[in-house]
C-alpha cells in the first residue's frame, strides 16, 4: 500500500510481540455494530503516474486568462527562489515550533518576518500571521474590542468601501460575540469614505473605525483625518492594507497626528500565487501597548543556557493551549509557510523592488482605465487617487461582458453590481506589473469590438 | 535489531553519552538585516524600466520601509541555511502526539504546484473552473463517505476554524428552531485548548466533563449535567488519552435526548479512517484536519485545512461557498442556495493548494489505501507500546489498546530520579528524535504522548525504543547532566521567562531611521 513500509515478516513480528492475533484484533475495543462497512464513494487507488496524468488534464482544462482582476487577490511576479525554498523539506514538513531548538530555522524566520511587517506597516508589534486578510480583520476588531474596554458601545465603524467578503466574515466570526459593525457610506463623486457619515457618530462611545487604505474600489482614502476623528472620539483605528502599496504609501503607524492602532491585511502579494484564493495569509502589526491582546503565536529572541542568542515562542500565555477558554483566540495552526515565502519574497525585493513593483503597477492600472475609458460608452467612476485598482462603468451589464471576455480568454475584472448596485453596471479592474503594453492593448481592442458588437 | 543508540543529528561527536558541551557564544545564522547593505538589491527581481507616480503629498510615503538589502544569493544562502536548523518530517522521526506527522507525499505538492492551479484567480468565472472544481466536489465526496455525512464544505483554513464553523452551525441550529436557551458546550477535561477556546468565540459557557480511571468519559456526571442548557459536546474519539471511547453510542444516545447535539473533534481521524465513522457513531458534525489525515504539510505551524463534515439536519447551515453539480457542470454553492448558512470564513474559498494536496493523496490512497493508514497506525502504536512496556516504561492507561497513539507517564522515574517529560524531550533531539507531545493532556502527569503514524517502519520504531532507554539510563547515572540537554542543537534550553519578560520581538537597527 502507498506510504507504507511493512513487509509480511514486519507485520508478524510486531503483532507477536503485541500479542495479537491479527491487525483487525487491534480494533476490538470498537462495538462490532460500529464498524464500517466498507467505503463506496472513494475510487480505488491510481499511481502517481496516473494521478499526475489526471490533474495535468485538470489543470489544462481551466485554460489560462489573461488576468485583470485584484479584488483582494493579485497577480505579482514571484521570484524562482521563493517557493524553490519555501518548499524545502525542512521547511515545508516541519510542525508548529513548540520544540524551539529544534526549530530555530522557522523561528529565526519567523523573527525576521515580524519585524519587515512592522516596518512595512509602521507599527512595534507583530504576529506570526493569521488565515488570511479577511479572518486578520475580524480577529482584530475582536483584539479591538478588548483593548479599547473604556469605549461603552461595543460599536464598530465599517467603511462599505472596506472588500464586501471581508465585511461577509467579519459579520460571520464576530456576532457572536455581540459585534455590531456600522457601516459608513462612502462619497459617490470620489469612492472615498464620507467624513459627514463618520461625523455623524460624534459621541457616541465608538470602539473602533476600520479604514481600508487601498479602498476596494482602488481609491486611497483620507487616512489622515478619519484617524484623528477616531481618536479624538475615543474610538481605534484599524487599518486594512495591501502591504505591497506600502513601499509607496504613507505607512499606518503615520496616519493622522497618532497612527492607527492595529493594522491588518492579506499577505498573498507578498510572495503567494493567485492559487484559487489560498493558501494566502494574514498579517496582523499593532502599537507595542495591544501586545497582550494579540491573537496568534508571536516569535520572540532570548538566550539559552550559554547566553547565546535563539529563538522561541513567547506570550504564550495568551494562547488557547494554554489559557484554554480564556484565550484571544482559538487559532492554533496558522499559515506558516506562506510566510516564510513571503519572508524570502520580501528579501529578494527589498524596499527598492517592493517600491518599483508598487510604482508600475499603479502606472499599468492608470494606462488601462485610458485605454478603456478611450472606448465609447465607457467610463472612469471615480476621480482622485488610487492605487491599482479601478471602478468602470460599462454601456451594459458586466456579467454578459465578462462572459464574452472570458471566451476571448481574457479575466475582466470584478462585477460591482451585485454588492453595490448604485454604481450602475461598474466593473473593478486592475493590471499589476505583471501586464504589458499589449496585454493592456489587447483588453482594450477585445472590448471595444465586442461592444461594438451590440 | 534494533540501531544502536546514538545521537544522529549534528554529528559533532565522539560518544553518544550527554557531554556538556560550551555553545559558541557567536549567533548561528546572522539576521537577514545584518548582512544586509544600503543600495544592495537582487537586481533581477524588479521591473527594468523606472516609472514615476503622481500621489498627493499627504498620503506619500516619506521614509523607505526597512526590509532587507541583499543580494540573491545572499537571500538564498540564508534561508537555506535557516532551513538546516530545523527537524522536520522529511529529515527526523516525529512521534508527536496527536499531530499526525506522517510522509507529505511530494506528488501532491507537485501536482497542487501546476501552474494552472496556481495562475487561477479565486473569482475566475466558474466555466474556465471546472477542471478545479472537479477536484474539489470529488474530494467532498471522499470526505463524505470516509466520516459517514452527509455534506462537506472544504472552506474552513485550519482545524480551529472548522471547530469554529462546527460550533456556530450547532448555535445556528438550536437558533433556527427558536431553542434560544442551548449555550453551553460540554467539553472533556482531556480536550484540546482549542475546544473551550472555540465554544468562546461563539459566545458560549464552557462545562468540563470528567473522564474515569479507564479514560472514558464519565456517563453518570455527563447525565447529570445534561438538560435545557447543553447546546452540544466537543468530543475526540479516540480521545485524547489515546484509547477508543467505548461507549461512544450511550453518550450520542444521552446527548441527543437531552437535546444537544455531538461534535467531533477531527485531530485524531488517522486512528478511525476506513475502520468507524464519526457519522455511524452518532456525531452531527465534524471537523477534518487534512494536514494530519490527508498528509498535507505542516509547513512549519501551517497552512492547514479543517473541513467540516454535517448529519442532514445541519447541511442547510454549512460555511459556504460549497462546491455544487448540477448534470455534469461544477459551480458555486453561496447564500442563494443556502440562506441559513452560518456564512463566510475566509475571503474567498479557504486553502484551495491545502485541499488540491489532500485530494492527490486520497486518489494515491485510494479506498484500501484509507483503510491501511488506520491499521497501520495502530499497529505501529501498539507495537511502539508493547516495546516500551516491556523495557520497564509505565502506560497512562495500561489495561487498554492503543489507538494511532498512546501515554506513557514518568511519575515513577520522576519520583525516583527526578526525570521529567521535559528532560526526555530536550535529550532525545541530540538523539535526532522529535519529541513526543509532552505534558499533554493535562490530566496525566510527566507524559509523553506518542503517535508514531503509519509511514514509519519497524527499524525506526525499534531505534527509538532504544533511545528512550539509553536516556533513561542516563537520567541514573547523571541526572544533572542530562538536565542541560540539549547539547547538540543549534541552541540550549532557551529562556522562556526572559523572552516573555524582555520582550524583543522585531529587529531594531543599530543606528536610527531607516536602512539605507
Amino acid at each position: 500500500m502507498p506510504f507504507i513500509p511493512h513487509t509480511e515478516t514486519d507485520i508478524a513480528d510486531m503483532l507477536a510481540t503485541i500479542g495479537a492475533p491479527s491487525i483487525d484484533a487491534l480494533f476490538g475495543e470498537i462495538p462490532a455494530e460500529l464498524r464500517c462497512k466498507g467505503l463506496s464513494q472513494v475510487p480505488p487507488r491510481i499511481s502517481e503516474m496516473e494521478v499526475t496524468r489526471l490533474m495535468r488534464a485538470r489543470a489544462a482544462q481551466d485554460g489560462a486568462l489573461l488576468n485583470f482582476c485584484g479584488a483582494g487577490a493579485y497577480e505579482h511576479h514571484i521570484p524562482a527562489a521563493v517557493w524553490e525554498i519555501t518548499t524545502r523539506g525542512e521547511f515545508y514538513s516541519a510542525y508548529t515550533p513548540y520544540q524551539a531548538e529544534a526549530s530555530q530555522g522557522t523561528l529565526q524566520l519567523l523573527y525576521e518576518y515580524q519585524s519587515m511587517m512592522c516596518a512595512l506597516t509602521g507599527m512595534d508589534v507583530s504576529n506570526a500571521s493569521m488565515y488570511d486578510g479577511a479572518s486578520a480583520l475580524a480577529e482584530a476588531l475582536l483584539m479591538a474590542v478588548r483593548a479599547n474596554p473604556s469605549a461603552t458601545s461595543g460599536t464598530v465603524l465599517m467603511p462599505v468601501t472596506v472588500h464586501p467578503y471581508y465585511r461577509e466574515v467579519v459579520g460571520s466570526i464576530t456576532e457572536a460575540q455581540g459585534i455590531q459593525p456600522l457601516p459608513l457610506a462612502y462619497d459617490p463623486a470620489t469612492g472615498r469614505t464620507s467624513l459627514d457619515a463618520l461625523k455623524a457618530h460624534e459621541g457616541q462611545g465608538v470602539t473602533a473605525v476600520v479604514i481600508a487604505q487601498p479602498n476596494f474600489f482602488g481609491v486611497l482614502e483620507d487616512v489622515d483625518a478619519i484617524t484623528d476623528w477616531a481618536h479624538a472620539n475615543g474610538a481605534l483605528v484599524v487599518a486594512v492594507v495591501n502591504p505591497v502599496s506600502l513601499a509607496i504609501l504613507k505607512p499606518p503607524g503615520e496616519w493622522g497626528a497618532n497612527g492607527a492602532d492595529i493594522v491588518c491585511g492579506e499577505g498573498q502579494p507578498l510572495g503567494a500565487p493567485l492559487s484559487s484564493g489560498g493558501p494566502y495569509f494574514g498579517f496582523l502589526t499593532a502599537k507595542q501597548q495591544f501586545v497582550r491582546q494579540m491573537p496568534g503565536r508571536i516569535v520572540g529572541r532570548t538566550v539559552d543556557l550559554d547566553g547565546k542568542p535563539g529563538f522561541t515562542l513567547t506570550l504564550q500565555a495568551r494562547e488557547q493551549h494554554i489559557r484554554r477558554s480564556k484565550a484571544t483566540s482559538n487559532i492554533c495552526t496558522n499559515q506558516g509557510l506562506l510566510v516564510t515565502a513571503a519572508t524570502i519574497h520580501m528579501s529578494l525585493l527589498g524596499p527598492d523592488g517592493l517600491e518599483s513593483v508598487a510604482a508600475h503597477s499603479m502606472a499599468n492600472t492608470a494606462a488601462l482605465v485610458a485605454k478603456l475609458t478611450a472606448i465609447e460608452g465607457v467610463e472612469a467612476v471615480f476621480g482622485g487617487a488610487r492605487f491599482h485598482e479601478a471602478v468602470i462603468r460599462l454601456p451594459q451589464a458586466p456579467s454578459a461582458v465578462l462572459t464574452k471576455l472570458a471566451e476571448a480568454g481574457i479575466f475582466g475584472g470584478f462585477d460591482l453590481s451585485a454588492h453595490y448596485p448604485e454604481l450602475g453596471h461598474a466593473l473593478l479592474v486592475c493590471a499589476t506589473e505583471t501586464r504589458t503594453e499589449a496585454d493592456l492593448d489587447r483588453y482594450a481592442d477585445t472590448l471595444r469590438a465586442l461592444l461594438a458588437a451590440h | 535489531m534494533a540501531h544502536a543508540a546514538e545521537p544522529l543529528n549534528f554529528p559533532a561527536a565522539d560518544a553518544p553519552r550527554a557531554q556538556p558541551m560550551v555553545s559558541p557564544l557567536s549567533p548561528v545564522e546572522p539576521l537577514i538585516f545584518e548582512i544586509g547593505r544600503n543600495g544592495r538589491s537582487a537586481v533581477a527581481q524588479r521591473p527594468v524600466s523606472t516609472v514615476t507616480v503622481n500621489l498627493p503629498d499627504a498620503l506619500r510615503r516619506k521614509v523607505p520601509p526597512a526590509l532587507p538589502q541583499v543580494s540573491e544569493l545572499q537571500a538564498v544562502r540564508h534561508f537555506t541555511r535557516l532551513s538546516k536548523l530545523n527537524f522536520s518530517i522529511d529529515t527526523h522521526f516525529y512521534p508527536l502526539g496527536s499531530c499526525t506527522m506522517k510522509y507529505n507525499p511530494r506528488a501532491c505538492n507537485t501536482l497542487a504546484m501546476l501552474p494552472g492551479f496556481l495562475g487561477r484567480h479565486p473569482l475566475a468565472p466558474a466555466t474556465q473552473s471546472q477542471g478545479f472544481l472537479a477536484c474539489m466536489h470529488e474530494l467532498q465526496e471522499i470526505l463524505k463517505d470516509v466520516t459517514g455525512m452527509a455534506g462537506v464544505s472544504l472552506t474552513p483554513m485550519a482545524g480551529a476554524q472548522g471547530e469554529f464553523a462546527g460550533v456556530a452551525m450547532i448555535r445556528a441550529y438550536h437558533r433556527a428552531r427558536n431553542d434560544l436557551a442551548r449555550t453551553e458546550i460540554l467539553v472533556p477535561d482531556a480536550a484540546h485548548g482549542t475546544n473551550p477556546a472555540t465554544a468562546t468565540m461563539l459566545g458560549m459557557t464552557v462545562r468540563e466533563i470528567p473522564t474515569n480511571a479507564e479514560g472514558d468519559v464519565d456517563l453518570d456526571k455527563l447525565a447529570a449535567v445534561l438538560g435545557p442548557q447543553t447546546a452540544g459536546i466537543m468530543l475526540t474519539n479516540p480521545s485524547t488519552l489515546g484509547v477508543f471511547e467505548r461507549s461512544i453510542a450511550k453518550i450520542a444516545k444521552l446527548v441527543h435526548e437531552a437535546g444537544g447535539l455531538l461534535y467531533y473533534d477531527g485531530a485524531n481521524l488517522n486512528a478511525i479512517l476506513g475502520e468507524v465513522r464519526p457519522g455511524d457513531m452518532g456525531f452531527d458534525v465534524i471537523h477534518m484536519n487534512l494536514h494530519k489525515t490527508f498528509s498535507t504539510p505542516h509547513g512549519g505551524g501551517g497552512p492547514g485545512a479543517g473541513a467540516v463534515g454535517v448529519s442532514e439536519r445541519l447541511l442547510p447551515f454549512m460555511p459556504i461557498p460549497v462546491v455544487g453539480k448540477t448534470c455534469d457542470t461544477y459551480r458555486w454553492l453561496d447564500e442563494r442556495d443556502l440562506p441559513q448558512t452560518i456564512g463566510r470564513l475566509s475571503a474567498f474559498m479557504g486553502n484551495a493548494g491545502v485541499l488540491l494536496r489532500a485530494y492527490v493523496y486520497a486518489r494515491l490512497l485510494g479506498r484500501e489505501g484509507m483503510q491501511r493508514v488506520a491499521e497501520f497506525a495502530t499497529l505501529n502504536a501498539n507495537y511502539l507500546q508493547a516495546r516500551l512496556r516491556e523495557r520497564g516504561f509505565d502506560l497512562a492507561f495500561p489495561t487498554r489498546r492503543a489507538t494511532h497513539e498512546f501515554i506513557v507517564t514518568l511519575k515513577r522515574d520522576k519520583q525516583q530520579y527526578e526525570l521529567t517529560a521535559t528532560d526526555i524531550a530536550k535529550r532525545l533531539l541530540d538523539y535526532g528524535y522529535h519529541a513526543p507531545t509532552v505534558y499533554f493532556p493535562l490530566l496525566v502527569p510527566e507524559c509523553l504522548l506518542i503517535e508514531p503514524t503509519e509511514t514509519e517502519d519497524k527499524d525506526t520504531l525499534d531505534a527509538f525504543v532504544e533511545a528512550l532507554c539509553a536516556i533513561r539510563e542516563e537520567a541514573r547515572t547523571d541526572i544533572a547532566t542530562l538536565k542541560g540537554a540539549p547539547y547538540r542543537m543549534p541552541v540550549r534550553r532557551l529562556d522562556d521567562v526572559r523572552a516573555a519578560r524582555q520582550l524583543d520581538i522585531r529587529y531594531v537597527a543599530p543606528t536610527a531611521g531607516s536602512a539605507r
